[in-house]
């Protein structure tokens, strides 16, 4: 699959803004601290900038409204009914916090369960596709809620440190959905490695009965609408390398500068600018490595059309 | 409403397709692109049509594909490759994914023929639907931003301003080789039903699950010449000549 | 939710619809093209139209994009720049036909046969050749010399017609068909059709090519035969036939000249001639009274074996023995022909158990009682089921005539020509060659100011009429109907610009070519034929060939290289008449024509070519164009059409002649006669009687048809030519022992290829050149969406042959380590091209091939520079040389066929070397500019946005 680049800022960035969202709305962070008041409006930007980036791939994004009409069929229409729904939430959390610097539980956990729905839809998106093999898997959902809630939880740990409260516990959250966020990308990867292509050019045209089949010409020389948009293939070498980058950056390295940190502020050390530097390190580090990562869950999932195009 | 039709459609209006007979000539192609290009909903654009990576929105495109035994059925001569043309639009699916992840109620499945449209005025050009469809039967339009597809030519199969016998896709009233067929494939005694009863019709990718309604039917099975070679009546006599022109003499005694 | 309210259904198509001809290639089937807001909205079949039946191919289907290319031309161009920098100046028509009525007078008085006349897929013949005999030049021909004479010439030698416009399967009822070789681009959709209806109806179809791609992809068997050899194989197959004693012994006796005496007597002038009254007549053997009588005599019972004495004193055999002596022998055994051709021996007498199974095992019979012409009445039509096709496949080899031959001559053995189920004649075929003209073109048949005496094409009998001086030298620019290719009888346009070139036989001073992209892919050896049309005479500076007009609709390579360009409208905004003079369009049970009018007015400075030709012909005060006075005859060609006369009451249309319009065939002129037939849907069709409509060679009732509709004015029955007398008359001349003599240096080549019975020798091209330095074979197929270089300009067909990949055998990517994708060097005796390559299984094992004519020129046809058609892509023509390479002494054959002079493409041997990967083909040569400048071409294609709803 094309992996385009206003769906991959998308999913990152909202992932991470309602992963943010969804740690915010427990309460773990000082609701008077500035940094939670930040910590609140940068959720809701990440959030909206991921949606508003979600638009650029339309053809028609003047008409997106009419998105919101199919939630009981469309998970692009859940996702989207729910988007809007999280905000009343989100919006009420952040201005409690922000105006009155105050954290109300109730409204907070319905932010926190709305945000956590809308990824969860997010990911059905592509899990309900049975044309790309490799995401048509529960494993594709439990990625997108793992990595959102470790990156959340990540920049949330960000702010903890950066509001002066104790941020300790919400780091370990971070240590454990980063490697149980890694361990279901790796079965997910492990997977795809070993798929067993559910269709093949013999069942795309039936011909399997009479020999291997194999595309001699295409019906146009040039790249079409299809090809473009589901003909992307990476080479495995390249592909080899960008997966270590991504669990270098996404997971490996966040995890280490969360870990010394943690490690720090155990042993009472008085960390102050240089953890809350370190987190943001690890924050971009998690950005980078998420881009990465969601760079290749499109390029590496075969569409089944591509039996059609010899790909 | 993206939901499919709640109870399968009695009628299946679609397409069945002979691969024993298509050459792979393209008139389909040209001629649903030409029709559907000035009907229904945008043009089919074609962005640089005379440069370098020229491209355009078609709603049937024609594959070839090389096919070489491997232990299989022969059909043809032992062991030969051969070339089989494959055309390729919507299948109209009874259970179409495409219809039930358009987030705007944009893509549908009517009800009373079970013909999957889009309705342009509601698409927000997504392409969820394209990505959904393990086909490749939509295409977006890059100069409208909607989505287009096979509509079955319904501004012709409905259209009583031209004469009945033309009510049909433009690609099968169009195919040189008549090895495209229209109908509906819901009633069994319907000819196109009962062409797929006999050839033994097979669906697209049966594994994706989305019961499609258009049939494919697979190449004849073939007997080879040499299998014939021994056919041949022996002269009465093949010592050359000879023996012919004394044949030949009792031949013309009978004429 | 009632969902039917969102679509509208019940639109009307367009405003109106208008019914023509199509021409995006040479099938003509009658359209309907829906005008929409003075627009096209729709072109599609027209479902009445005898051709096809309301099929459109992709071509046809395409029309619109074809109108509307950005390549079409503007307005009349004047050369500016040198010759191929494409750099014009537009003029006015006026300006324009002056210049081109100043050239050719100037040529008409001086010596007429300076201009070079040659029209390349021309639809209207008729009159291109009727104006070149009126100006008087003998240098005129179509483009049949590179296309298909071979099966032309062929054909109407031996049985009167040939395939496509002389006849068809009889789809309907023939149950085991054989195709040869390519033959994707001439009559296409009725092809497509047949074979649609011979899978409806259980019959099998065979296909013999090296490549198994368009047609050959849905027949129940294919023969993937080694390029050259299919000759062989059908010989192999006789050879077969007669072993088994299947031959149908009958209608030999009935129908050909199997019982014909050909004379025994080596060394004299009349040595395998045919024995003759003293009225001409043919002599065979009366088996009943032991005589020898005019063929033909009543009652007679010829036999078809058997040495006779003549009067005269001496021996004589039937024709048929040599036949049967000549075939039997085991050099044509399956086992014995099976390396050559790469077909296995079994396969071969499996197709030859086969085609006698069917044909005689499975006859077929009408119930429909009729007279031949020697009065003796028939209760049925017979039919022998077994039909056969093929055109440029079998043509474009050095020895494709007798491969032609060779087919025709097995349907005749099986006597399944003009019947049920076989092979049919198609109105005004059949017609003996005595029914046509000699070639018109010698010394003393044209001068300064006057016509030329006859037409320019026709069929010479023997030697006595080939167009040469008294010492031998050809007379035409093309040297047609000389030694080199005694039987051109469409002429050798492939030779036109090399011979004016080099001044031999002479130099020309204007080449007027219609409709023929010389410059490009209807020429071998492009890169030569370049650099011919840019050379210059050192002493004068002048081009060698000094003046050049051309008529074209759109920007082709060959538009650079002109020195006036006469633009020519496209095909919906024309008049032609799809004439029975000319190629017509009939049907075997159906006579037919057509004509094309403007349904869409040009809204450009453009005119018809055919209308241009009339014009200038007045301006020349050519006889036939202008009258006394020097006035104009003819208005424009729509006038032409209605009141040109070739013999009273015979004019270019059959249809609603007579002043009330109700005479077919013959008749008075008819003012609305165009007008009837656009009521008609632009089409006359008059049906063959039922009794007329088999074995119209020798069937009284279709012969006084004929007569009726202007065919022939006395009965022209045809007797089939198995053993073809002409060919030994050049043999004779060959061997020295009748006038008049061949050259010294021609003997030893007629006397291998003349062979008055069809046979087989190894293409010149291949046997030529060492087998281990060029071990391939290279050919081209013609996709069915593209025809030859008309489609590259189309934003639609573009898309499905953007560019060409030369396809290689698994076995040869194997050996050679090449993958998808990989360039390679493919190097032939004359030049080497680098290609991409592509891998394909289902092709013979000794061929690479390509689609024909997907290269185009960088700046031709309207593209972007860039496009892959200009870069990537390529022509075979680059690897193939107008000659033969040279033999001791220097002497250089052209790379054509001996007989006929068809270019032969497919006799092309290549070795591949695998190169580095590129981005360019080469050669690639420098942009030409594009004659309107530089106008960018639309980034978006939005056709018909205007109508969404």
């Amino acid at each position: 699959m094309h992996p385009a680049a206003s769906i991959i800022a998308f999913t990152v960035l909202s992932g991470l803004g309602y992963g943010l969202a969804a740690i915010l709305g427990l309460g773990l962070l000082d609701p008077a601290a500035v940094a939670t008041k930040v910590a609140h409006i940068a959720a809701l930007g990440l959030i909206a900038g991921g949606l508003l980036s979600s638009t650029l791939h339309l053809g028609n994004p003047q008409r997106a409204w009419r998105a919101f009409s199919q939630w009981r069929s469309s998970w692009l229409s859940r996702e989207g009914v729910l988007s809007v729904l999280a905000f009343v939430p989100l919006t009420v959390s952040a201005w409690l916090c922000v105006i009155e610097g105050r954290y109300w539980a109730p409204i907070g956990l319905v932010g926190s369960v709305l945000s956590l729905a809308t990824v969860f839809c997010t990911s059905m998106i592509y899990a309900s596709l049975k044309s790309v093999q490799a995401w048509h898997s529960r494993l594709t959902t439990f990625c997108y809620l793992l990595f959102a809630l470790a990156g959340g939880a990540l920049l949330g740990s960000a702010f903890g440190v950066a509001g002066g409260g104790s941020a300790s516990l919400l780091l370990f959250f971070v240590l454990v959905l980063l490697i149980a966020a890694w361990a279901v990308k790796i079965t997910w990867l492990r997977n795809l490695d070993s798929l067993q292509p559910l269709s093949t050019p013999e069942s795309a045209t039936g011909l399997g009965t009479i020999g291997r089949v194999r595309l001699f010409e295409r019906p146009h020389v040039t790249e079409n609408y299809l090809t473009n948009e589901m003909g992307f293939r990476v080479a495995r070498k390249h592909a080899a390398k960008l997966r270590k980058l991504a669990l270098l950056l996404g997971g490996l390295l966040p995890g280490a500068l969360v870990f010394l940190v943690m490690a720090a502020l155990l042993a009472g050390a008085e960390t102050g600018a240089v953890a809350i530097l370190a987190l943001v390190a690890a924050v971009l580090s998690h950005v980078v490595g998420m881009l990465t990562e969601r760079w290749l869950f499109f390029a590496e999932a075969r569409h089944a059309v591509m039996n059609y195009y010899g790909g | 409403m993206t939901s499919l039709p709640a109870l399968p459609t009695a009628k299946k209006l679609g397409l069945v397709i002979d691969l024993d007979v298509c050459v792979g000539c393209h008139a389909c192609v040209v001629n649903c692109k030409e029709w559907n290009t000035g009907g229904y909903g945008a043009a089919l654009s074609d962005q640089k049509p005379y440069g370098a990576d020229v491209s355009g929105a078609w709603l049937n495109r024609v594959h070839s594909f090389e096919v070489v035994p491997e232990g299989g059925e022969v059909v043809g001569e032992a062991g030969e490759a051969r070339i089989v043309h494959f055309p390729k639009s919507c299948l109209h699916c009874e259970d179409a994914p495409c219809v039930t992840v358009c987030p705007t109620g944009a893509s549908y499945k009517r009800a009373e023929d079970g013909i999957v449209l889009v309705d342009e005025e509601k698409c927000i050009g997504c392409g969820l639907c394209a990505w959904s469809c393990p086909y490749g039967a939509r295409e977006m339009d890059l100069a409208a931003g909607v989505m287009k597809k096979c509509t079955l030519c319904i501004d012709r199969i409905y259209n009583e301003t031209i004469e009945e016998v033309d009510r049909q896709p433009a690609c099968v009233r169009t195919c040189p080789a008549n090895a495209r067929h229209f109908g509906d494939l819901g009633d069994p005694s319907s000819v196109v039903s009962v062409m797929v009863a006999e050839r033994g019709g097979i669906d697209l990718m049966p594994e994706q699950g989305t019961r499609p309604v258009n049939k494919y039917l697979p190449p004849r099975p073939r007997t080879s010449l040499a299998a014939c070679a021994s056919q041949m009546a022996k002269g009465e006599d093949t010592s050359g000549a000879t023996g012919f022109f004394a044949w030949l003499d009792g031949m013309l005694d009978r004429i | 939710m009632n969902r039917t309210e969102r679509v509208a259904l019940s639109e009307p198509v367009a405003d109106e619809v208008r019914k023509t001809t199509c021409y995006m290639c040479a099938c003509r089937c009658g359209i309907n093209v829906h005008i929409k807001d003075g627009k096209v909205r729709y072109i599609e079949g027209n479902r009445d139209h005898p051709v096809n039946k309301g099929v459109l191919c992709a071509k046809g289907s395409a029309g619109i994009m074809q109108h509307y290319a950005p390549a079409r031309l503007r307005a009349p161009l004047k050369r500016v720049g040198p010759r191929g920098s494409g750099k014009f100046q537009e003029i006015s028509w006026d300006e324009a036909l002056e210049i081109a009525t100043g050239w050719l007078d100037d040529v008409r008085q001086d010596d007429p046969k300076k201009l070079a006349f040659f029209t390349g897929r021309d639809q209207s013949q008729s009159l291109t050749g009727f104006w070149a005999q009126q100006f008087g030049t003998p240098n005129y021909a179509a483009h049949g010399g590179f296309c298909s004479v071979n099966m032309a010439a062929a054909g109407i030698m031996t049985i009167g017609g040939a395939f496509w416009e002389f006849g068809a399967p009889d789809w309907d009822r023939t149950k085991l068909f054989v195709l040869f070789g390519v033959a994707e681009d001439h009559d296409s959709n009725p092809i497509k059709m047949g074979i649609a209806k011979l899978k409806q109806n259980g019959a099998r179809f065979v296909s013999v090519n090296p490549v198994r791609t368009g047609y050959s992809a849905v027949a129940d068997n294919w023969i993937g035969i080694r390029p050259g050899t299919d000759g062989l194989l059908i010989l192999a197959i006789v050879h077969e036939l007669l072993k088994a004693r299947r031959v149908d012994v009958d209608y030999l006796v009935r129908y050909s000249n199997a019982t014909w005496l050909v004379i025994d007597a080596a060394g004299t002038a009349e040595h395998g001639l045919f024995a003759r009254d003293g009225e001409g007549r043919p002599l065979v053997f009366e088996t009943v009274t032991e005589q020898v009588v005019a063929a033909g005599s009543k009652g007679a019972r010829p036999a078809l074996s058997g040495r006779v004495q003549l009067a005269d004193g001496r021996f004589a055999v039937p024709s048929f023995q040599l036949l049967v002596e000549k075939y039997l022998d085991p050099k044509y055994a399956p086992e014995a022909v099976s390396a050559e051709t790469g077909v296995a021996a079994d396969t071969i007498r499996g197709l030859a158990a086969e085609i006698a199974r069917v044909a005689f095992d499975e006859a077929i019979t009408i119930e429909q009682p009729w007279t031949d012409v020697h009065g003796q009445r028939h209760q049925s039509f017979v039919g022998r089921p077994v039909s056969f096709h093929a055109m440029r496949g079998l043509s474009a080899h050095s020895n494709g005539f007798q491969t032609a031959r060779a087919l025709h001559m097995l349907q005749v053995l099986i006597g399944a020509v003009d019947c049920p189920g076989g092979f049919r004649f198609e109105p005004p075929y059949p017609k003996p060659v005595s029914a046509h003209p000699t070639p018109h073109g010698r010394a003393e048949h044209f001068g300064s100011n006057k016509p030329l005496s006859g037409p320019h094409l026709g069929f010479p009998r023997g030697p006595e009429d080939l167009l040469v001086d008294p010492q031998g030298r050809p007379t035409r620019i093309d040297k047609a109907f000389s030694w080199d290719a005694p039987l051109s009888v469409h002429g050798l346009m492939h030779m036109v610009i090399a011979n004016a070139h080099a001044g031999d036989p002479y130099p020309v001073d204007v080449l007027f070519l219609y409709m023929a992209n010389m410059a490009w892919n209807s020429s071998m050896n492009t890169a030569g034929v370049i650099r011919m049309l840019e050379d210059k005479d050192e002493t004068t500076g002048e081009y060698k060939i000094p003046k050049i007009i051309y008529s074209d609709a759109y920007a082709s390579e060959m538009v650079a290289y002109a020195d006036v360009v006469l633009p020519d409208t496209t095909y919906l905004e024309r008049h032609d008449c799809i004439s029975l003079l000319d190629r017509p369009i009939s049907e075997p049970d159906a006579v037919q024509d057509a004509i094309r009018w403007p349904v869409i007015e040009p809204d450009r400075d453009v005119r018809g070519f055919q209308s241009v030709l009339i014009d200038l012909g007045a301006r020349l005060r050519l006889p036939g164009f202008a009258d006394n006075h020097g006035k104009a005859l003819y208005k424009d060609y729509a006038d032409y059409i209605v009141r040109h006369e070739r013999r009273p009451g015979i004019g270019p249309l059959a249809g609603f002649r007579g002043l009330k319009g109700d005479r077919a065939g013959r008749g008075a002129t008819n003012p609305e006669q165009l007008q009837r037939y656009i009521e008609n849907g632009s089409f006359f069709s008059a049906h063959v009687p039922l009794e007329a409509q088999f074995f119209k060679h020798a069937n009284q009732a279709y012969q006084d048809f004929a007569v009726r509709m202007g065919f022939f004015d006395t009965p022209q029955p045809v007797t089939f030519q198995l053993y073809q007398e002409s060919l030994q008359k050049f043999r004779l001349s060959a061997e020295g022992v009748r006038e008049p003599l061949a050259p010294e240096t021609h003997r030893q080549r007629i006397l291998h290829a003349f062979d008055p019975l069809p046979d087989w020798y190894r293409p010149f091209g291949e046997a030529m050149v060492d087998g281990q330095e060029f071990p391939y074979h290279a050919i081209t197929q013609r996709p069915a969406a593209m025809y030859h270089s008309w489609g590259s300009m189309n934003a639609w067909l573009r898309q499905i042959h953007t560019s060409n990949a030369l396809y290689v055998p698994g076995s040869v990517c194997d050996e050679l380590n090449l993958v998808d994708g990989d360039w390679v060097w493919l190097i032939s005796h004359h030049s080497r091209i680098k290609v991409p390559v592509a891998r394909m299984e289902a092709v013979n094992s000794s061929t690479v091939w390509t689609w024909n004519a997907i290269g185009k020129r960088e700046g031709a046809w309207g593209l972007d520079r860039n496009v892959p058609e200009a870069q990537k892509s390529f022509l075979m023509n680059h690897l193939i040389h107008e000659l033969l390479p040279a033999k001791e002494g220097g002497f250089r054959w052209s790379n054509s066929d001996p007989i006929t002079g068809q270019a032969a493409w497919y006799d092309l041997r290549v070795r591949i070397e695998k190169a580095d990967k590129g981005a360019v083909s080469e050669p690639h040569f420098p942009g030409i500019a594009e004659p309107d400048g530089e106008q960018p071409s639309p980034t978006e294609l939005r056709y018909g946005q205007e109508w969404a709803q």
